[in-house]
Formats: structure tokens, sequence, C-alpha cells
């Protein structure tokens, strides 16, 4: 896993502005330490203890997996790319995250389904993207002309 | 992240410590449906040591519900702290499995036999 965090490591001691980069093997493994890395960040940058325990690592987690699993299929030689930072203003400060995959692409309104789906409660798969739109306030997903891959982005508001 | 298996009368308990994430959803399947296969069938999963599930932890619990529940068993929640009730009621999966406050109550509600 081929991971890069500029400047420096201790998440603790970061700049809240301060953002983070990281590029991953197609490993869900290596989903923990990222996921750590972002807690960190919102941590030092005055997120609420909730979000920080609870809506962060799940949604991140979410995007994370979807990447490495439904945009790369897992693929070993497909990279993801995630930057994280947090923007902070006079009236507060907020989380953006974006997670880029490798893969041919696919359409985050149409992935996954709603609790009002008819197989809600018997599918085993499906609610990943439910999470993360209830989790953040705002999931989008783009896709450049020019390279492969989707990038999805997570942005939370401090709570 | 690591399971705990432990027998309390007929019923097996399983500790989840730390995450039940996509990481380590397979292995946590296959701790129950071991179990399932040795022949148990009323089940508690306690989540006292759990920090957090994400939608693969979920799915593995629909998924093992739905094989237990094929066998003639139970599978009961127990002991989850007020994120992981706001997220199975977020997801209406409590609807799907009885939650309870703690072990000790999963545990006094065993159907009659285990």
């Amino acid at each position: 896993m081929a991971m890069r965090v500029p400047r420096t490591k201790a998440a603790a001691a970061l700049s809240p502005h301060q953002p983070l980069e990281w590029t991953i093997a197609s490993d869900v493994l290596a989903i923990e330490r990222v996921v750590e890395g972002v807690v960190g960040l919102c941590t030092a940058s005055g997120f609420s203890a909730k979000q920080c325990r609870f809506n962060i690592p799940i949604a991140l987690t979410e995007a994370l997996a979807n990447a490495i699993m439904r945009g790369n299929g897992s693929d070993a030689s497909r990279s993801v790319r995630i930057r994280s930072s947090v923007q902070m203003t006079r009236d507060g400060a907020t989380l953006n995250v974006d997670v880029t995959d490798e893969g041919a692409g696919f359409d985050i309104d149409t992935a996954g389904c709603t609790p009002d789906a008819p197989d809600w409660l018997e599918r085993e798969d499906g609610r990943g993207v439910f999470l993360m739109r209830s989790l953040m306030d705002r999931v989008e997903c783009t896709r450049a002309s020019d390279l492969p891959g989707n990038t999805v982005r997570l942005v939370l508001h401090r709570a | 992240m690591s399971f705990t298996v432990v027998k309390e009368r007929e019923t097996v308990v399983i500790e989840v410590d730390g995450q039940l994430v996509v990481t380590n959803r397979q292995e946590f399947k296959q701790v129950v449906l071991d179990e399932v296969e040795r022949g148990a069938r009323s089940f508690v999963v306690d989540f006292s040591g759990s920090a957090y599930i994400d939608s693969s932890g979920l799915g593995a619990l629909v998924s093992l519900g739905k094989r237990i529940r094929e066998a003639g068993g139970d599978l009961r929640l127990a002991a989850l702290n007020e994120d992981l009730r706001t997220l199975f009621e977020l997801t209406r999966l409590d609807a799907l499995f009885p939650l309870f406050a703690t072990r000790a109550d999963a545990l006094a509600d065993a159907p009659a036999g285990r």
C-alpha cells in the first residue's frame, strides 16, 4: 500500500487547515488508516465528538469501500486517491473529502437503494450510498472527461 | 477488531470488539455460521465493545439473521450504544432485530428451552 501523508504523520498535531492526501491500493485493509487520519483532522478542527466517532468514520468507510470494490473492482493494479481538507470560515468549518477511483465509473444516484425498497430488509448489500447521504450534509459524484474513474465528494459542516 | 464466542446455556454470545465493517464482515459471518453448523440456534451479538458498524456489517447481520431464522433459530442484538441504535433506526433494521439494552436482557429473552 502506497500511502502519502504530507508534512507530518501526527494527525493530532496537524493544523486544521492542512489537507491530507493518500494514494492507496485497492485493498479494504487500507481503509482504517485513512479513516483515522481524517478523523484526526476533524478532531483537531473542532468537529463534534459524534461527528468524529460516528458520521465521518461510517460515511468515509462507505466511500472508500465503494471506490475499492465497486469503482476499481478490487483490482490490485488500480489505486484510490483521497484528498481531505477542512475549510475554516468565520462561522464554522466544513470538511471536504474527495475519493477518486480508477474504474469505469458508476452513477451514485442509481447505486444502492433506500429503506423504501421492497427488498431493503432482505438484501445484504446496497445500503452504503444511503448511509453516506444520511450521515453527510452533501454527497456529490463527478467524473472527469479526460481521466478514468469517479470522484465522490463527502461534505460535512462542523456541528 | 476481533470476535469472542461465549456459550451462555444454549445461547451463543458473540462479543464484537471494535468495528464491524467491510474488513472483518466475512470473519464475523464465518464465526456465526460455524456455530450454526454445530447446531446452535439461539444467538446474541453483544456490541458493548463496539464503536461502529458500516453497511457491510449491517448486511452481514441481515444475512445471518435470515440464515438463522431459516434454521429455526433467532438472533438478538444487545448493548448497542446511542450511535448504533441511531444507525439501526436510520436504516429501519430495528424492525428486523430485537434490540436489548443489555446482554442479560437479551439472554433473558431467549426462547423457551434455550
